[in-house]
């Protein structure tokens, strides 16, 4: 039974794996189309074009897989999976419901899911070098500086949570969470989540990508189903840094009748953060790479640690 | 640290067990990747096999259930280290293909070294630990046991690598203040 336990786990991860960041993609093909006074796609598949991603998906895959002459092959050809990869290990770690509903239980689970994330940055900086462009290559490094600047914050606005439930493993923090948590945790979600947003690339922090600049960066050379995996790193990416800020933050599956409808709650909450993603990305312009690391080292880190101070003080205090 | 040692000598190291291959296996993978790091003539390639490297060790030390240290193995020295070193292989052009300097007169030196420290490190961890066994089965590097030892028992060299770490952190704002003055 133990064997059957864990492979059934394994496969709802796997098929919200492969649902959640297309269900987010075609809201943000909705969403962003309505927010800008157009209706968006509306032919693929009748009704409201629900199948545009699956078209698109079809298209990416009849590509020809191309590699530049110039490039490394097989680093250009890697790249893609290292990116994409431990967005799934993440999700493994992530719990949806009271009672032990998540993939995994990690004792660690914070610093597991954390150091995963970082790996997946690896792999935009491997397909900026080998692409051997010099715009990916601006590209590249641009994700390198921007990862080493917001990993920092992140990680301390983590560290806060973790103290105030004095646990790393995320199903214990969410046993031990209080809906008075909400106010005491404000900065370190704020850090958290904007943070995240950076590490994904996503405007206002997507410098590193910057079509209309250095033209898509890393992806520069990409196409076809190798283009389509990056697409889906990043989408998987939004599900992964709102659940988690969900997770840490708003308390994960606590709402009435959690018991039941824990799972339900979890999910809207990582949906409404999802769309606070894709609204940013309405809304602001680009931020410069300078912009960028300015305000990771002289607003976010000194937000970060005093999160960390207030943290502290109140735990020992009034707790 | 008072949990981990039972006597290893009435276990044999005959019939090993799945743990005990997979250690080994992994453990190799890891020394393949350390080589080929040190021994490939692309630079950028050299760093990606650290990272090979690098996360076999991490590997290694989920093998032993020392959980807290094999993630921060990897957000540390695979999300970080290794970031900040093709950070700056990019920053100075690192080309594509063999770079001819990337090899050094020294390295009959280096190799001597590295197998000095090897023979050195493998004498003694083997003669300090011979009879000593893990039990597996029990968890023994949770983030509660780690830190319990960590702020326990090791205090002070905790805050004196503070200590060092904060005039690191100094002397690198004071070394890149310098520079803009001159300027």
């Amino acid at each position: 039974m133990e064997f059957f336990d864990v492979a059934w786990r394994l496969l709802a991860v796997l098929v919200a794996f492969l649902t959640l960041p297309l269900l987010v993609g075609q809201t943000e093909h909705k969403v962003m189309a309505h927010m800008q006074g157009r209706v968006g796609p509306m032919y693929a598949g009748g009704f409201h074009g629900w199948a545009q991603l699956v078209a698109d998906g079809v298209k990416f895959a009849q590509k020809e897989d191309v590699v530049p002459a110039a490039a490394d092959r097989r680093v250009f050809q890697l790249a893609p999976a290292v990116a994409l990869v431990p967005y799934l290990l993440v999700l493994i770690a992530i719990p949806i419901a009271p009672n032990g509903v998540v993939g995994q239980v990690v004792d660690a689970g914070i610093f597991f899911v954390l150091a995963v994330l970082g790996v997946g940055v690896l792999g935009q900086v491997m397909g900026g070098w080998a692409s051997a462009n010099k715009y990916s290559l601006l590209g590249g490094m641009r994700t390198a500086a921007q990862l080493l600047a917001y990993e920092l914050p992140l990680l301390l606005a983590a560290a806060s949570v973790a103290m105030a439930a004095g646990t790393l493993s995320l199903p214990g923090m969410l046993e031990s969470w209080q809906w008075w948590w909400l106010p005491w945790q404000l900065i370190g979600a704020f850090v958290f989540f904007t943070a995240g947003i950076a590490e994904l690339h996503r405007p206002p922090f997507d410098a590193p990508l910057a079509p209309e600049e250095i033209i898509f960066g890393p992806l520069t050379e990409y196409g076809g189903l190798r283009f389509a995996l990056f697409m889906l790193a990043e989408y998987a990416g939004i599900v992964v840094i709102s659940a988690l800020t969900a997770v840490l933050f708003l308390g994960g599956w606590h709402g009435p009748f959690a018991d039941q409808l824990g799972w339900l709650w979890m999910l809207l909450k990582t949906a409404a953060l999802c769309f606070l993603v894709i609204w940013m990305r309405v809304a602001w312009p680009r931020l410069r790479a300078d912009q960028i690391q300015r305000f990771a080292w002289t607003c976010l880190v000194p937000l970060a640690l005093f999160q960390i101070a207030l943290t502290g003080v109140v735990k020992v205090v009034f707790l | 640290m008072s949990g981990l040692v039972l006597l290893g000598a009435e276990r044999g190291f005959l019939s090993p067990t799945g743990v005990e291959i997979t250690f080994l296996l992994v453990g190799l993978v890891t020394l393949g990747g350390a080589v080929l790091a040190v021994t490939s003539r692309q630079l950028v390639h050299a760093a990606l096999w650290l990272v090979v490297a690098l996360g076999g060790i991490a590997v290694l030390y989920l093998l032993l259930t020392a959980e807290f240290i094999a993630w921060v193995q990897v957000l540390i020295y695979v999300g970080s280290v290794v970031v900040l070193l093709l950070f700056g292989l990019m920053l100075t052009k690192a080309p594509i293909g063999p770079s001819p300097d990337a090899d050094s007169g020294n390295r009959w030196v280096a190799l001597a070294v590295a197998l000095a420290t090897a023979a050195t490190l493998v004498t003694v961890v083997v003669d300090a630990f011979r009879t000593a066994w893990i039990e597996l089965d029990v968890p023994q590097g949770t983030t509660e046991i780690v830190g319990r030892s960590l702020f326990r028992h090791w205090v002070l060299p905790f805050e004196a690598l503070s200590l060092l770490l904060l005039a690191a952190l100094v002397g690198a704002i004071v070394l890149s203040r310098r520079k803009k003055e001159r300027r």
